[in-house]
């Protein structure tokens, strides 16, 4: 059993939790990945461990509550136990030697691309972030990232708060006005990576993006988690849980992922209520 | 008394029934035909079954015992040889192991050995009452890497040895391919469960949610104090055809699928994990891993099954026994047929069509054999101009594992060869002093008895190693 140490309401759908999980504490690199299970008859998720404490033993992770997991494991109270833990898995963000880094993200994305601008930060990096949201009531992780970056700017779709437009619009305005990175890294939904990518594709701006796909083992075992890339004009089979998380954005096939990742969207959104109506039934 | 020429039947569930279940299919001897059977053993002199069984059970020895009513007996007589009887009795290939040697075979059929030995171990299993007890410690410490087959075996010699053994594995429960790969309706899971009781009661520790090469790599082991370590971290990533339309929604790797309903449960009626149920089905491979997949799917209601397979009747690799039983279910064997693309919905006028990417079909070509290839098996080569398609809403790709790559790449100095398989002496000693290894890790894909056997002849190697310091 894993122990939820510290629990917080980042925004009315997005919680961080730190988790007592001390082998895990010790490994754990900026873009890996943990998966848990909530209970005995639960199901396996992946998520991406937003920051550790290796002295306390505490793994931190952000999630969205987008289906009947996720609405579980928010109900998991501090103190409380979940049952399964297991990572860290993938490989380690690459950092190391980069001068200047424009991280983007978007969403509850940002949540994984913090730890990554938090330890290019701590090497001395030039840090530029970009981080999105649909609206001001789920901007999340603002002063952290403010912390770790030397250029930030703040986003919002619907201009309720900050500056209004996607993510690309800065990069653009960056980029075309000739600023340059040794690498864009970016996390966020498929469709905001898509677009990083063509952004930074005149530009001929290194990009990678961290991938999220559906998983089981996390292990290499079962493949659920492919995808595709074009590498010189071949399309080659890659698995997100050992040869990832992390590609080359301009190799990723992202239309197939879009795809790939709605395979049970129908079944989730039933799983999402089924377990909203338990709570609402044990609250009566 | 004249000698049965036949073995005697197994009793299973009606296939009308069963196909409609998860319940075991095969249902196990009563007492009375396993006596029947066990009288058709003639105990001959040169005992050739012995010598057909990769961890060499004494079967003419626990036969006798059956003959004389000493079920218990016959149990701790195949006991000194294998380590999970109820699983072997199961799902070993007999009919190329033990029983193709059988002297019974030669003119008659063999005798029913394997259906045996699960007759005997079920017994133990509802009749024993002595719980294992753990032996005194002798102080070594060893760790086992992956709690499949060859692991469990390897932990249960070293254990009864006295040694304390660990056993890592990377999902939450133990097992490996017997709980994550082989359904319920072949091998019950609490008999899995129930094995792996008894090796905790022998002291073995079990820690799950442990990824060795990532939670822990082997260096750090020794670091902690185990003496050696056994890799039996089984096959790895699944292998796809690299043909148009494997990205579709609806293509499952045969690990995946079987993942899903098996250690996930997804074939409860209101299940926790995803996994599409119904329509049609084609299973592509020949092996027990495809039977299995295809079996399942029936049983998660689908209406209409297909094995795609490239060679022949004669060449399928899976047992006999479960083609036969897939044939009884009503599985559609589509034989001498290659897959050339997967078919997928696509509608151009509207993007948001939730149908969009989603499996239609599998479009397939004839084969027929040709020349013999390295190996001796024909190989199977394409008929010009016969593509046909078969329609289906998902493709479970059964076409066997490549190995992983994740303790290779976390640990320096083992070598493995260019299929990825960690090399071994005869011993099972690796490139790296104390790291031993077998089963699928070493061989690829293979059986659950031979990964045993690797795993008992590692478990001895061990013991002379450890106990010469």
């Amino acid at each position: 059993m894993y122990k939820v140490v510290r629990k917080k309401v980042l925004n009315p759908t997005v919680t961080q939790m730190e988790i007592l999980a001390p082998l895990v504490a010790k490994k754990a690199k900026p873009g890996q990945f943990i998966i848990l299970r909530v209970n005995e008859e639960g199901e396996r998720i992946p998520l991406t461990v937003a920051g550790t404490n290796p002295e306390e033993g505490t793994v931190k992770i952000i999630f969205q509550i987008v289906g009947g997991t996720t609405e579980l494991l928010n109900h998991v109270n501090e103190g409380e136990s979940i049952t399964d833990f297991v990572g860290p898995l993938g490989v380690p963000t690459h950092i190391s030697g980069k001068k200047k880094v424009c991280v983007v993200g978007g969403g509850v994305g940002c949540a994984i691309a913090m730890p990554i601008a938090q330890a290019l930060h701590a090497q001395g990096t030039h840090v530029t972030s970009i981080i999105g949201f649909r609206s001001k009531d789920i901007v999340i992780l603002e002063d952290e990232f403010k912390a770790c970056s030397d250029v930030l700017h703040v986003m919002t779709d619907d201009g309720s708060y900050a500056r209004q437009g996607n993510v690309c619009v800065p990069l653009n305005e960056m980029l075309s006005a000739g600023e340059t990175f040794d690498e864009i890294i970016t996390i966020g939904p498929l469709i905001m990576m898509k677009f990083v990518v063509a952004a930074a594709k005149p530009y001929n701006v290194p990009v990678t993006a961290s991938m999220n796909p559906i998983m089981i083992d996390g292990t290499g075992m079962c493949g659920g988690c492919r995808l595709t890339l074009n590498v010189d004009g071949k399309k080659v089979t890659k698995f997100a849980c050992v040869d990832g998380p992390d590609f080359n954005g301009y190799e990723i096939d992202f239309d197939e992922a879009m795809s790939r990742g709605r395979m049970y969207s129908d079944f989730e959104r039933h799983a999402h209520e089924k377990v909203c109506n338990l709570f609402k039934k044990e609250a009566k | 008394m004249a000698l049965e020429p036949k073995k005697h039947e197994m009793p299973t569930q009606e296939p009308e029934v069963r196909a409609h279940n998860f319940k075991e299919v095969a249902l196990g001897y009563t007492e009375e035909i396993a006596l029947a059977e066990a009288a058709r053993c003639i105990n001959c002199k040169n005992r050739p079954c012995v010598s057909g069984c990769p961890v060499n059970v004494h079967i003419p020895e626990f036969i006798s015992k059956i003959k004389a009513g000493d079920y218990e007996g016959a149990y701790q007589e195949i006991s000194l040889s294998s380590a999970l009887p109820a699983v072997c009795g199961r799902v070993c290939p007999q009919e190329t192991q033990c029983e193709s040697k059988c002297t019974m075979g030669i003119r008659f059929e063999p005798v029913g050995i394997g259906r045996l030995e699960r007759f005997v171990a079920d017994y133990h299993n509802a009749n024993s009452k002595v719980a294992p007890v753990a032996p005194e410690s002798n102080g070594h410490r060893v760790a086992i890497v992956g709690s499949g087959p060859s692991g469990l075996t390897c932990a249960g010699d070293l254990a009864k040895l006295g040694y304390k053994v660990t056993v890592f594995e990377a999902l939450h429960t133990a097992g490996g391919v017997l709980v994550y790969g082989i359904p319920e309706f072949r091998l019950p899971k609490a008999i899995v469960a129930k094995e792996v009781d008894t090796l905790k009661a022998l002291g073995v520790e079990i820690a799950t949610n442990v990824v060795i090469g990532r939670t822990l790599t082997i260096d750090e082991l020794f670091e902690e104090g185990y003496e050696a370590v056994f890799v039996g971290s089984g096959a790895g990533l699944p292998n796809f055809m690299n043909i148009p339309g494997e990205a579709y929604k609806g293509v499952y790797s045969a690990n995946e699928f079987l993942t899903r309903s098996n250690l996930m449960k997804a074939y409860l009626d209101d299940p926790v994990t995803p996994i599409m149920k119904g329509g049609k089905v084609a299973v592509v491979g020949g092996g027990n891993v495809a039977m299995d997949a295809a079996r399942t799917a029936l049983r998660l209601g689908a209406e209409k099954v297909y094995i795609v397979y490239r060679r022949s009747m004669d060449e399928l690799p899976a047992r006999k026994e479960e083609v036969e039983h897939a044939m009884e279910e009503g599985i559609d064997f589509q034989l001498l047929t290659n897959p050339v693309e997967i078919l997928g919905y696509d509608n151009p006028e509207d993007r948001r069509d939730p149908k969009n990417g989603f499996v239609t079909g599998i479009k397939c070509i004839k084969m027929e054999l040709g020349e013999p290839d390295a190996n001796g098996r024909r190989r199977p080569v394409a008929v010009p101009n016969s593509e046909f398609a078969l329609d289906v809403d998902a493709v479970v790709m059964s076409i066997g594992t490549s190995p992983n790559p994740l303790i290779k790449s976390t640990t320096e100095g083992l070598e493995v060869n260019s299929h990825g398989g960690i090399i071994v002496n005869e011993a099972g000693l690796t490139s790296r002093a104390n790291v031993y290894a077998g089963g699928d890790a070493v061989t690829g894909a293979a059986t659950v008895i031979s990964a045993m056997g690797a795993g008992k002849v590692a478990a001895k190697a061990i013991h002379e190693a450890l106990s010469a310091k």
